[in-house]
Formats: C-alpha cells, structure tokens, sequence
C-alpha cells in the first residue's frame, strides 16, 4: 500500500510544503488538508495590495490545476478535530476520518483576541473574509480606529489613510512596534504616519469597546472616548495548538519541535507560524516566528524531512512590512545585539547592523522606499548565517561593499 | 526586424551585478556577470512583478528583492518557489564602451 503523507493547513508552510514532497521525487499519496474552504492563498497581501486594489482577488498560492496536476489530494473545508496518534488517523467533529503515515502540522496561528470585547464592528485580520469586511469601510468618510501598533495595524492604518479613511491608532505602549523593531527605525514609520494623517495614542489601555448598530465606541482608560465605523483589532496572534494539544505532543509557545522540525512523534512533524523551534545560530534560543519567508523555508525542510533528509533549520529570521511608499525589513534577531551600527544609503534609506558584544553580526534592520534596502539586507542575512564578525567601520561605511565583506 | 537599443554604460553595471533600464513602457534588467559578460532579462520578476535591480547577483543568480524568487540570468531559467515562471532574455552585444540589447 502506498504511503500517505498528510498536511494539516493548507497556507503557505503547509502548501510549499505539499508541493516540495513533489518536487523531491516523494511519489506516494498527499493530502493538504485545509479547514478553510478556499485553496490555498498568500495572506501577505491582505493588509496591502488586497485593501488598495480596485477589486479584491485573492493570490492563490496553488490553483486547483496545478495541485491536480502535481497529484496532491486538498480537502478544504476540513477542520481536524482529533488525532488518533496509535490509529495513524486524523478526524474530524462528523466523524469523517483520513489515515496517514506522516503528519505536517502547519496550522498557523490566529489572531489574539481583546478579552471581553464582542460585536460586529469589531474585527480582526487574518482571511479573506476579514478582508473583505474591512475593505467595506476604507473609504472617505468613514473612520476605522486600530487597536495595536504591531504590522497587521499599521499596515492596515496605511492602506486605510490611502483610501481616504480617517485613522486613528491606539498602542498600549510609549512606541510603534516594541518586538522586533529598533525605536529609531520605529520612530521613522511613527512619524510617516503621522505625516500620513493617522492619529495616534500612545500609552493608553482599552477599558472596553461598544458594537453598536450605527458605530462602536472605544473607550480608553483614561476615560477618553473614540468612535468608529470599525474597529481593528492587531495584538498579535497566538499559535493554533489545540489539535496537537490534544493529541499529547509538547507545547512550548507553539508546538515544540527539535531543529529538524520533529515533535516528540517520529511521523509527526510541524512547520510555520505553529511552531517553536531552536535557533542555532543563537545558541539554540527556542523562537516562534510569523513571516512569510519562515513559513516558506520551513514548508520546504518539514517536506524534506518527511522524506528522511535529516536536515536541520538554518535559517536566518527575515521578514518584510511595506507602509506607504516604504518597505521595512530586517534579518536576524535584533534583541541579540548590544550596539549598533549605521549605514546611510541616501534617499533616506538606512540600515542598522546589529552586533553581539564579542562582535558577531547578528541582525540587520534596514528602512527605506521600495526595495531600497533589500540587496544589503540579504546581504547582511548570509553573514549573520555565517557568523561573520565584520569590521564595524565597514559596515558604517556606505562606500564599503557587503558582498566584499561576506567573501572576506 | 531586430532592433537594438543602447541600454547603458559598460562601467555604469559593476561586475557580478544588475542595473534596471526602461525603454517603450518595459523594464528590463542588464546585468554583469562575475567573468565581465553581460546579460539582459525582463526586469520584473515573473511572481510579483518587483523589479529585479534592486535584488542581488551571486554568480549566474539574480534573486528578487522582495520574495527571493530566484533565475538564471544567463538563460532566464526559473530555480524554483516561489518563481515558476521563466524569465524572458534578450540578446546583448558591447560596442563603443555601450551596452545593447536586441528588444
């Protein structure tokens, strides 16, 4: 009988996942089985192009030809209810089952929700439909308020300012986007922002939100009052664990899985925005990351390793944020560096290189318009992947060429 | 009929590297290989449409700047996902210290 591998969550880790097991040759039975009933799609754009464009159209990731084409078997629609680990079976509240031999868990994660708060105008992003039922209020005349200066709410507020929406954002803490993002470079996207016109409020908690028939009304603990067409809701998302939970396997923020993305069940493996994995690059500090790229690399090491390879994770931490006219992107993990140092490259345009203190590079964040940035970022990404320990004068100097200094 | 077109400087691409070039409403890319031999592509990466001279040239490898969609310059050659789609090449000849391509 043939082997069946079978992959719980049909976004990107779990559908670059599926069609790698093709790509390496795996020629027996696979499955992706999503609990949305769409194929499967990018969800990058649906902050961005998905809320600027004159139509909505989703970016399919894999049209249903091509998954035909590449013999992989998708079940959308299907929400997994339980694994039967010693049954070799998932299945589902109907009682319908699917067998496996090996399993991928890439169930991605779900957006943190605001305890308390209820109603139809407050909102959340994270598929199509929330897509879709914030594009109804982005236009002039309407007024969304953001709850959370992380990327979802930026982006949003971005987009939403260049439908003409009146904006105004709340952020709980002093600054734009604590985790990840140095405050200088969180200072430039707060004051494109502000030139933006959105409104923002600083250091202020939610008391409560009302959904009401007409609006809703924020109301901040200090009291003050904010009403809105909509309210947008971006704290952060939390890791769909629950099936894997359920099913005995360790959580550790995420479903925890070694550096060859294995969970304690040897046919069991996870991959994406799921799962905590360790890093060696830092000295094996167990991380969980939300991008785009992760979900991309680690959709193609789970399918390598279903097939054996044995491969361990040695990617660098990389993801983008595009506002307005500027991108944002950043390499590695900044919070391991303890100085920093700059590089100008005009038009406004900069990078921060982040060093460890025995000198190791170990996180490039960069800021610019377009694609200002990226080249000396994907630099910068090879040599943190090589542990480089550049010269911090080099990396200060514009003049310097980065890929001298990864061949050095 | 070929009609070739002035698209830069020799020295204004540094080896083992890409510069954008409009002409005619399309964007193409001219590239400079480590061994001194340029190469011309479309410009536009063929998942997103991001403009490949912002990426960066490793050898006979333009990477796109936004998704790391990677091609062979030399031939246009698609490497694998997120790209799938080939890019289109152009011939290229140097003469009078110019770069042109044949559109």
């Amino acid at each position: 009988m043939s082997q069946h591998y079978v992959i719980v969550g049909a976004g990107e880790a779990g559908a670059r996942a599926a069609m790698a097991l093709r790509e390496q040759g795996f020629d027996g039975d696979v499955t992706l089985v999503g609990g949305e009933g769409h194929l499967p799609y990018e969800r990058p754009p649906l902050s961005k192009e998905g809320m600027l464009a004159e139509l909505f159209a989703a970016k399919t990731i894999a049209t249903a030809e091509r998954l035909a084409e590449a013999g992989i078997g998708f079940r959308g629609g299907f929400v997994v209810d339980a694994i039967d680990r010693a049954g070799k079976r998932l299945e589902d509240s109907d009682g319908r089952a699917i067998r496996f031999d090996k399993l991928l868990l890439a169930t991605g994660a779900a957006p943190r929700r605001l305890p308390g708060v209820e109603g139809d105008r407050v909102v959340y992003l994270r598929t199509i439909e929330d897509a879709l039922r914030l594009r109804g209020v982005l236009g002039a005349g309407r007024h969304l308020a953001v709850i959370g200066g992380g990327f979802i709410g930026l982006e949003l507020a971005a987009s939403a300012r260049q439908r003409g929406a009146e904006v105004t954002l709340i952020e709980a803490l002093p600054r734009l986007l604590s985790r990840g993002v140095p405050e200088a470079m969180a200072r430039q996207i707060e004051a494109r922002h502000l030139a933006g016109g959105v409104t923002l409020v600083f250091g202020e908690g939610i008391a409560g939100i009302a959904s009401g028939a007409e609006s809703a009304v924020v109301t901040l603990a200090s009291g003050r009052r904010i009403e809105a067409d909509l309210v947008l809701v971006g704290i952060g998302a939390v890791p769909n664990v629950a099936l894997a939970e359920k099913a005995g396997l360790a959580i550790e923020n995420g479903i925890a899985v070694d550096r060859h993305l294995a969970t304690g069940d040897p046919d069991i493996l996870a991959a994406g925005d799921c799962c905590s994995f360790p890093l060696e690059i830092y000295g094996g500090r167990r991380v969980r990351l939300e991008s785009w790229r992760n979900a991309q690399d680690q959709g193609n090491l789970a399918a390598r390793n279903m097939l054996g390879a044995g491969e361990a994770i040695s990617s660098v931490p990389w993801f983008w944020s595009d506002q307005y006219e500027l991108t944002l992107q950043i390499a590695g993990l900044s919070d391991e560096g303890s100085t920093v140092v700059r590089r100008e490259l005009g038009d406004g345009a900069s990078i921060l290189f982040h060093l460890a203190a025995d000198g190791r590079l170990v996180a490039a964040s960069g800021l610019g318009v377009g694609n200002a940035v990226a080249r000396d970022i994907r630099l910068a990404e090879m040599l943190i992947g090589k542990r480089a320990t550049p010269d911090p004068g080099a990396l200060g100097d514009a003049g310097v060429k980065l890929k001298g200094l990864l061949a050095a | 009929m070929t009609e070739w077109i002035e698209a830069c400087g020799a020295e204004d691409v540094d080896g083992e590297d890409v510069i954008r070039f409009d002409h005619g409403g399309r964007v193409y890319a001219i590239y400079r290989s480590p061994e001194d031999t340029y190469f011309a592509t479309d410009g536009l990466c063929t998942h997103e449409q991001i403009s490949l001279a912002d990426g960066l040239v490793m050898d006979d490898i333009i990477e796109c700047p936004k998704h790391n969609g990677r091609f062979n310059y030399k031939t246009g050659e698609a490497k694998g996902a997120p790209v799938c789609v080939n890019l289109r090449i152009y011939p290229v000849k140097v003469e009078g210290g110019s770069v042109f391509i044949a559109v």
